[in-house]
């Protein structure tokens, strides 16, 4: 569980350090505070990016759990280790590849250059379901080579760290084909900016867990 | 249709006005139609778990007299009444009720930031509490691993419900963990961006303070249930052993190898505790506003009780193990846990200190919310001084399979928690509804229910330092049990029959004061919080009319000297204040 407590830690130390910043050295009993100047919103930035940094702590404590939980798995004598398919190379170079192009998109959006928007976001979705095409694939050469999922803890990790991954992969996609089909009906760059953005992070994030991932499952 | 926005700053969000009697009252968007949704239906799959536990005390009290119950449903009443307790009623309540209810009133904007997705939360956690039910109807019924779901037993054969019980069980879970992070999102987010002009967090009242808090700890705890939940439904259906272990049933080894039990039990117990708290954080932040309404006072050491809070949920993360110490582990783990667990009570012990403090030389008003209100510091003291003792791993290892346990945990996280929901619910039902309830019944309700709950757990606490064991369907004869213990059981169950039969009391009084109740006014309780400030009561949708309040001070200003009313609405500002009086009240 050092794992997890490490992550939850700096997201607790976190939270604990910026609630104490604001709290301190107040005094709530004083009326006269300056209530002009005092907005009712902790942040200046949009209510959106604010519940999606929220859900990104969310599911770094999904990830971090299954992560801590098959470090202390493996520890069992029944544990053999998986041979990972080479394809997963491949697969990671898609997500970087998706995760540039998102990150392109997004500099065309805020700099309001629609006729780079449309073709990026293409890309970008285009690369993340090959990156999901080629994990199932992956699947695929695992069961042929007799890598089945209850033979082992190890294969049973391993598919289902790919499947939790993948069907966050999947959340995202939904997002992005509802901006996608905005944009291909002739929608301008404004009204998907802030969609953009925050996928943006969203891929980002997900390229970190599954490097980590990936890190972890071919150096165990 | 009308367009109304969700706070005056912030034109990102936009909903419907409602106009049809579907969109107003079942797919309502509205954060206090969503809240009296998740209010009723945790009442509602509370009173079941209620009757589930009559059930199993019927037994305990009067073993083998009703043929209706054997061991098999005896386990599965035990496991689904913990489960539906402290998960389905007591998360959902004080969250998804209390939460959806009093964030955007307290906090002065017009409505959660994310509202469709606070419908699906609502929608998502009926459709939880449907598998639940479910549960009770598939072959082999509901499980009866107990609540805590222990694999290897919660899967294998033998177990009541490890057909179909233990799968719906599981995702039922799932599906409620969805529910709870769509409402804990926009919960955060709300307390975070929407608030009013001049609502600082440290002017929010101690109820939003609890509430946030408790959510911020059940978003990073509920994923370590998810995640053993998950795992545990790929052993049972896909036929891995995450947790299953080697194991020979009925002189056959079966299938699975090397899988950890004590894997669950930490994934498990890592979600577990923080639960606790996410449960009496909230219960902490209402009972503070009850306590400084009806003692007209301000709150004892608001910025302690803020840091208390904030210090309390940092630290309920690094407490798991101390449900785990007769499982084994290593003596400096034992240790560690045992310095956190007392380490926490500090924090704790602090938020009562302030709470007498409040009510030292208030002007006290002793109805119905605040009997409720101290019954708690009373119930809540006794249940965490228990905690004390079971914290250490020397006096955990003999008591922790006894009725020691089950009395500590019921009044610290049964009955505490739950007086502080009826009085919040009789505190702010004047708000929800307009009418004031009778208050004749309340007491009655409060009496029985607060001196028949002592009466059911002071003997427990009894018994399990006697040694008699939990989880036991009949106790058989054994020699260390005397007959007064049996006589006791007895008298034990018979006044959780009373306390379960008071409810009706309440169920009546709520139900009957809807059409029959007082008219109540927008401020009975002479309250200084912005919900009771609201244009209208019941609030109507948007909340505040035309403009958002603007708040000039805390939600503490009660019997301020030299001011001419004993309380000062947050929206008043310094130079409105009307002078006069001193009330004879040290603030």
């Amino acid at each position: 569980m050092y794992i997890t407590l490490i992550f939850l830690g700096i997201i607790m130390a976190t939270v604990i350090v910026w609630l104490l910043r604001q709290t301190f050295n107040t005094q709530p009993w004083i009326s006269e505070a300056a209530d002009n100047e005092v907005s009712g919103a902790s942040m200046d930035t949009n209510t959106k990016a604010v519940a999606l940094t929220v859900f990104l702590a969310v599911a770094t404590s999904v990830f971090a759990l299954f992560i801590s939980a098959y470090t202390i798995r493996m520890e069992e004598p029944d544990w053999r280790p998986i041979t990972e398919p080479t394809l997963l190379w491949a697969n990671t170079l898609m997500l970087i590849l998706a995760s540039i192009a998102y990150h392109w998109t997004r500099g065309a959006a805020v700099k309001g250059i629609d006729s780079r928007v449309k073709p990026g976001l293409t890309v970008a979705g285009v690369l993340t379901v090959l990156f999901l095409i080629g994990q199932l694939v992956a699947w695929q050469q695992l069961n042929a080579a007799g890598y089945y999922l209850d033979l082992n803890p190890a294969n049973a990790f391993f598919f289902l760290l790919t499947a939790v991954h993948g069907l966050h992969m999947l959340g995202g996609l939904w997002v992005w084909a509802r901006s996608t089909m905005k944009v291909w009906t002739g929608a301008d760059s404004d009204s998907v900016r802030l969609s953009i953005e925050l996928c943006t992070v969203y891929w980002h994030f997900l390229l970190l867990v599954w490097i980590v991932l990936f890190g972890m499952l071919l150096s165990t | 249709m009308a367009y109304v926005s969700i706070a005056d700053r912030d034109h990102e969000v936009e909903h419907h006005d409602p106009d049809t009697f579907i969109s107003k009252y079942v797919w309502s968007q509205d954060h206090k139609v969503i809240a009296i949704q998740y209010g009723v239906l945790a009442i509602l799959i509370g009173l079941v778990g209620m009757l589930l536990s009559s059930a199993f005390r019927l037994q305990l009290g009067f073993p083998d007299m009703f043929e209706f119950i054997n061991p098999e449903n005896y386990y599965q009443f035990v496991t689904i009444h913990g489960m539906i307790m402290v998960i389905y009623l007591l998360t959902a309540l004080f969250l998804g009720g209390f939460g959806n209810y009093l964030i955007p009133l307290q906090l002065g904007s017009r409505d959660m930031v994310f509202p469709f997705m606070n419908m699906l939360s609502v929608w998502v956690y009926a459709l939880s509490v449907l598998i639940l039910v479910a549960s009770f109807f598939v072959p082999g019924g509901a499980t009866g691993a107990g609540w805590t779901l222990y694999p290897p037993h919660a899967i294998s054969p033998g177990t009541p419900g490890t057909d179909w019980g233990i799968v719906l069980m599981l995702l039922s879970l799932a599906v409620f963990i969805v529910a709870f992070t769509m409402g804990g999102l926009n919960y955060v987010t709300t307390v975070l961006q929407a608030r009013c002009k001049g609502m600082t967090l440290m002017r929010m009242p101690l109820s939003v303070w609890g509430i946030f808090m408790a959510t911020i700890l059940g978003l990073l705890a509920f994923p370590a249930l998810l995640v053993s939940a998950i795992m545990m439904l790929f052993d049972k259906l896909l036929g891995t052993s995450f947790f299953m272990p080697a194991m020979i049933q009925a002189g056959v080894a079966t299938d699975t190898v090397g899988g950890s039990p004590v894997l669950f039990q930490h994934l498990f117990w890592f979600f577990g505790h923080p639960e606790v708290y996410i449960v009496a954080l909230p219960a902490f932040g209402l009972v503070s506003d009850l306590l400084s309404t009806h003692a007209r006072k301000n709150i004892f050491g608001y910025r302690m009780m803020v840091w208390a809070i904030i210090a309390i949920g940092g630290l309920s993360f690094i407490v798991w193990a101390h449900h785990m110490y007769v499982s084994g582990m290593n003596p400096y783990f034992g240790f560690f846990f045992a310095t956190t667990t007392l380490i926490i009570a500090v924090p704790t012990a602090l938020k009562v200190y302030n709470w007498v403090l409040t009510l030292w030389q208030g002007n006290i008003h002793l109805r119905v919310p605040m009997l409720f209100a101290i019954a708690f510091i009373f119930t809540f003291t006794h249940g965490g001084l228990t905690g004390l003792f079971l914290g250490n791993v020397t006096i955990d290892l003999p008591l922790s399979d006894t009725y020691f346990v089950v009395a500590h945990f019921h009044m610290v996280m049964g009955v505490s928690p739950v007086l502080v929901v009826f009085g919040a619910i009789y505190h702010w039902y004047p708000k929800m509804t307009g009418r004031m309830y009778n208050e004749t019944l309340g007491k009655w309700h409060f009496w029985l229910t607060f001196l028949g709950t002592y009466s059911l757990y002071l003997p427990m606490h009894y018994l399990g330092f006697l040694g008699v064991p939990r989880r036991y369907f009949a106790m058989g004869n054994t020699e260390f049990m005397p007959d007064s213990a049996v006589t006791l059981n007895a008298s034990m169950t018979i006044s959780a029959l009373i306390i379960a039969a008071t409810q009706l009391i309440f169920i009546y009084n709520m139900i009957w004061s809807l059409k029959h109740g007082e008219k109540s006014g927008g401020n009975p309780w002479k309250s200084t919080s912005l919900e009771w400030q609201t244009p209208d009561t019941p609030p109507k949708h948007g909340n505040w009319g035309h403009s958002l309040p603007e708040v000039h001070r805390w939600a503490y200003d009660y019997s301020v000297p030299g001011q001419a009313e004993d309380f000062t609405p947050q929206t008043v500002p310094e130079s409105e204040v009307p002078v006069g009086r001193d009330h004879g009240v040290d603030s």
